[in-house]
């Protein structure tokens, strides 16, 4: 049995308590929620945090809804429960798509939406899920609360704009008309990290696409957004050819490196391909959306 | 009661399945009411009063010089009991044990550590967690040296010498090994129309078992008497083992096997770790739980595979295969450890003929030693046999490739004809029956082949990559005849005793080992099938060399062939002499008795009829027994298999490819297996989906993968991939019947089948669907995609 290094455990009763002991305890303390990626790394004794600080009873960062034309996401929201949520599914079917392939069942039952962005892995799916969708991120720290773009919020592999003493809180989706969400990833066995994997959002708006997320996980030293790609189909209809053109961008501009999941070359050709697929299908959703939306405007 | 070699008795006409619940037949695993409910006992299970832990420090570096040790940190902490080094065993003897293959392998590391992960120092302390932390205090000083990585460069002039330690020694060869005719083969291969040529790596891929390897080992200073439960799959191998090693007398060892979390081959060895313990154990006099972790087990433990082949197949162009030439090159890591029959350096490569008619056969494997870990011979091989098994079946696909032909056209065209048997094949095996032409035939049946063929045909033209695969794979299992077939010395014969309790229930004692085989219900039922008593009358006992007669334990899919045989001799030796004492009960000459399933019975009168349940009771009782007949009912007996047993099977594999990522997704998988004599057919299917699975691991994911500088990448399972449900399909299984000739039930074995014969037929339904001769195992998508785009590096 891999054992981690001795720690000291506190359990926080609230936000509040949970900044104060990142305060005193300093920079060696780190905050845990499901644990799925800090204990495997304690038990390798890669990480050796003094402290943990425990945040599961903060049930008041747990949270799914719909305020101010946006999806707020609490930061201990589990990975089940955006899989299982049919408002997010209603609004973002790219979260679906995203958690059904990530891990596995146990992983998802604890693992929160919060730790995987903060994890900041460059493989990580949430990330590249929360770029193309262009996410805010609500920071919290003992003085006051900020807001960050998720363009923003990585410093590089495994590093983020939190602070020592700040938490991430809040997740939120701005909610697009007409608009479509997918992801696809290439992994070697179910649970698998990606091998590669693009997320793309799109918005329609009489037949041509106005806005526009594509992001790639795996394929850079950090997740961030294909900018060229995503202006290459502003305004465009939503064609084969467009996709290809994103993809071809999105495949240029990426950074993949060979590794045991495949070579530099197949990466860059997966964020080609799969970009495509995900722009398809993303498109497709948005037509569905529009259609939708549409039908209920006669109604009403 | 004296105990006696048997030769091979004639096989008895096996019962019909229909005829359980007395004998053979589907029953529920006696095991399974403990497994299922977490009543299991482990190893890690065990807990002793006053139990110390162990940990193990390992070595950073693949090759380095052991500049010092400085234990003094790890030894001040307050939990700390003693801190052993290669030093320590030194003093004692031990800094050096014997592998299985007359190698030598450092218990911990003394000059040198030669794979990364290595043993180097172990700590005994008051807990788990103690003795990893302390393991961290200890400081090593290494002076780092070239590492030879990559076995193809192993023998080049100049490459640094691993194995220094052997006086005199100046290369890294290990051995070089032939078999076959060579003028012979060369005379054919230079006439023929058509020869095809393919190097091909089986990469090291790893048993991993659920279960990690360890041990407590406790020795109890007052008495002498060591007590050592293992995880092992031949604890009487070890047993003895250890006494002639470290000195102690053999009666004064118990080797205990608990339940056991799967072996694969994993669990054949002794490791450091093991050894360590017991030294533990006598320096502190308390008992020593040592346990080790997933990486340890994935990173030090013995892997399987890691040979470099090159095949050579001669046909004539109507596609008629006249012989098989082949060039490996094995590597066996720092110590060769591998474990197989001491004449066979190689395993059973040399079966690699397969299950065809041909001419001549020749083949020369050179072993090795690398920067890597030791082992070899591990995971469900049965000796080499799943790298024959590959090379064959890769190579006769090729063969159709290049001629047009359809794979299994060709195979049925030269697959050994029934009355070929018993057959001597080139490389002088003898195999004992099969009927391979019906066998095939039933797997294209199930799966549909001609409309398989059709159905891709139709995808091709839609741009969509389908592919079909065919293996047929011939076995040899159940080692050995001990005139041939030994392990250190030690003959691979089994022995076996049965006691029949006075109230007519029984107890046997095996010398095999299960590791989730089923041997309490599979034994039980052949000893069923024997005496009509029935199998929930009767408790196997095995794994505990107080408790069970001497036996080389279960790998090689010898559990059955050889240790099952054993039980059908025993319990035909009981009811040979119920027959005696039915006799004297009935005051009648036991020539005038006949026996029907679980009694005798007078000849023409059929009414007047003894149990054997009456005739444990009498035999226990007063009856008067004839002279020279001893009292009570129980036999034991040595099983010495007159030769191999060949089970042998037709896989048929469908996958689909994705174009654009390469990823592979396998379909069906049809399975038509030939094990002989069925005993019970549930356990024999869950042995196949095991099998199956494991083939599409090693097919489509798994690696024991390095880097240049020979550290190890796959150490935890994020990197070692292991196939779940979600990557295999619904099995769809078969069978035919073709029994063993010279085994007592007609039994073949089935553990192996499924692993030996599965990953060609995967690989040969990508090659199909991709239309590339050749690319390695894994086939990650990755590696798919470099095939299908002309780049197929070398995997290392």
């Amino acid at each position: 049995m891999q054992v981690p290094a001795a720690f000291e455990y506190r359990r926080a009763s609230s936000v509040e308590d949970a900044l104060a002991l990142l305060e005193s305890l300093g920079e060696e303390a780190r905050v845990v929620a499901g644990g799925h990626s800090l204990l495997p790394m304690m038990k390798l004794r890669l990480a050796r945090p003094e402290y943990l600080i425990d945040i599961n009873d903060l049930s008041d960062l747990d949270y799914l809804r719909v305020e101010g034309g946006e999806l707020r996401v609490g930061a201990l929201t589990r990975h089940r429960s955006l899989l299982e949520s049919e408002l997010v599914f209603r609004h973002f079917p790219i979260f679906h798509d995203a958690e059904r392939v990530i891990a596995d069942p146990p992983v998802r039952n604890r693992g929160t939406i919060g730790g995987s962005l903060c994890q900041a892995d460059p493989s990580e799916d949430l990330s590249a899920v929360c770029a193309a969708l262009r996410a805010a991120l609500v920071v919290r720290g003992r003085n006051g609360t900020r807001v960050i773009p998720m363009a923003e919020f990585y410093r590089g592999p495994y590093e983020t704009e939190v602070g020592p003493a700040e938490m991430l809180v809040e997740i939120r989706l701005p909610l697009v008309a007409n608009a479509g969400s997918a992801y696809e990833k290439v992994e070697r066995k179910a649970g698998d990290w990606a091998v590669a994997a693009s997320g793309a959002a799109v918005a329609l708006e009489g037949g041509r696409i106005t806005q526009a997320g594509i992001a790639l996980a795996a394929l850079g030293a950090a997740t961030v957004n294909s900018v060229r790609a995503e202006q290459a189909l502003l305004g465009r209809e939503p064609t084969e050819e467009a996709f290809a053109a994103a993809g071809r961008s999105a495949a240029e501009d990426c950074d993949p490196v060979t590794d045991g999941r495949g070579s530099a070359e197949y990466k860059r050709h997966l964020a080609d391909e799969l970009t495509r697929r995900a722009l398809r299908r993303a498109a497709d959703r948005a037509a569905v959306a529009a259609l939708a939306a549409g039908a209920a405007g006669e109604d009403g | 009661m004296t105990t006696v070699e048997e030769s091979a008795p004639a096989p008895e006409p096996a019962a019909a399945p229909e005829e359980r619940p007395i004998g053979y037949g589907r029953l529920r695993r006696k095991e399974d009411p403990r497994f299922v409910r977490g009543k299991g006992h482990y190893v890690d299970d065990i807990q002793l009063p006053g139990m110390l832990h162990g940990a193990v420090l390992r070595s950073p570096l693949a090759h380095a010089r052991i500049v010092s040790i400085d234990t003094s940190a790890a030894e001040s902490h307050p939990k700390v009991k003693a801190v052993i080094t290669g030093a320590t065993l030194e003093g004692l003897g031990l800094a050096w044990m014997p592998t299985l293959s007359m190698d030598t392998q450092a218990v911990l590391a003394t000059d040198k550590v030669r794979f990364q992960g290595q043993e180097v120092a172990f700590v005994v302390a008051e807990d788990h967690y103690a003795a990893r932390d302390a393991v961290e205090l200890i400081d090593v000083e290494y002076e780092p040296l070239d590492p030879v990585i990559d076995a193809r460069h192993a023998l080049d002039p100049g490459a640094p010498v691993i194995r220094d330690d052997q006086e005199g020694r100046t290369d890294n060869h290990i051995f070089d090994w032939e078999a076959g005719d060579k003028a012979a083969t060369d005379a054919v291969f230079a006439r023929a129309d058509v020869v095809v040529t393919q190097d091909m790596l089986y990469p090291r891929v790893h048993p991993a078992p659920l279960e990690t390897c360890g041990c407590v080992a406790d020795m109890d200073p007052v008495e002498g008497k060591l007590t050592l439960w293992e995880t092992t799959q031949a604890p009487h191998a070890h047993r003895t083992l250890y006494a002639m090693v470290a000195g102690l007398p053999e009666h004064k060892i118990r080797v205990v096997s608990p339940d056991i979390g799967g072996g694969f081959g994993n669990k054949v060895g002794i490791y450091p770790g093991y050894v360590c313990a017991v030294v533990g154990s006598i320096l502190t006099g308390k008992p020593v739980k040592w346990v080790e972790d997933r990486s340890e087990n994935l990173m030090s433990t013995s892997f399987a595979r890691d040979y470099h082949m090159h095949g050579e197949i001669a046909a004539t162009r109507d596609g008629r295969i006249l012989a098989v030439r082949v060039d490996v090159l094995a590597d066996h890591g720092a110590f060769n450890g591998t474990a197989q029959p001491t004449k066979y350096p190689a395993g059973f490569f040399h079966i690699f003929t397969g299950s065809y008619d041909i001419e001549a056969a020749h083949c020369k494997v050179t072993g090795v030693y690398t920067n890597k870990a030791p082992g070899g011979v591990a995971y469900a091989c049965s000796f080499r046999v799943t790298e024959a098994v590959y090379l064959i079946e890769r190579m006769v696909d090729c063969l159709a490739d290049e001629l047009g032909e359809d794979p299994a056209e060709l195979r049925m065209k030269n697959l050994l004809r029934p009355e070929q048997f018993p057959y001597h094949n080139k490389t002088g095996w003898e195999y004992d029956s099969g009927d391979y032409p019906t066998t095939l035939r039933k797997a294209l049946d199930v799966a549909g082949y001609q409309e398989l063929r059709r159905e891709q045909a139709e995808r091709r033209e839609r741009g969509e990559l389908m592919g079909v695969g065919v293996s047929f794979f011939t076995e040899t299992v159940g080692a050995g005849p001990r005139a041939h077939m030994d392990i250190l010395g030690l003959g691979m014969a089994d022995g076996c005793e049965l006691r029949i309790h006075p109230t007519g229930k029984a107890v046997l004692r095996i010398s095999v080992q299960s590791q989730g085989q089923g041997h309490e219900t599979t034994f039980a039922q052949i000893v069923a099938e024997e005496l009509g008593i029935p199998p929930e009358d009767i408790e196997v006992v095995h794994g505990d060399t107080d408790q069970t007669p001497f036996g080389l334990g279960t790998y090689g899919s010898r559990s059955t062939p050889v240790s099952g045989a054993a039980a059908a001799v025993v319990a035909r030796k009981v009811r040979d002499k119920s027959r005696i004492i039915a006799g004297a009960m009935l005051e009648i000459a036991p020539d005038d008795l006949e026996w029907e399933k679980g009694r005798w019975l007078v000849k023409g009168d059929p009414g007047n009829a003894r149990t054997i349940q009456e005739i444990a009771l009498a035999a226990h009782g007063v009856l008067e027994l004839p002279e020279g007949v001893e009292g009570h009912l129980e036999a034991t007996t040595v099983y010495n298999p007159p030769n191999l047993t060949y089970p042998y099977g037709a896989y048929i594999c469908v996958v689909d490819v994705d174009p654009g990522t390469g990823a592979v997704k396998v379909r069906r998988f049809v399975a038509v297996d030939d094990c002989g004599t069925r005993i019970n057919p549930t356990i024999i299917e869950g042995q196949v989906h095991g099998g199956l699975a494991d083939g599409v691991g090693m097919a489509l994911m798994e690696i024991i993968a390095f880097d240049e500088d020979g550290n190890c990448l796959s150490g935890s399972f994020m990197d070692y991939l292991l196939p779940t449900a979600l990557e295999v399909p619904a099995w769809e299984l078969d069978h035919t019947v073709t029994p063993s000739p010279h085994h007592p039930i007609g039994a073949k074995g089935i553990g192996e089948s499924a692993t030996v014969g599965s990953p060609a037929a995967v690989v040969n339904a990508v090659m199909d669907a991709i239309g590339v001769r050749h690319a390695d195992m894994p086939l990650t998508p990755g590696r798919v995609w470099q095939a299908m785009h002309g780049g197929v590096g070398a995997p290392q």
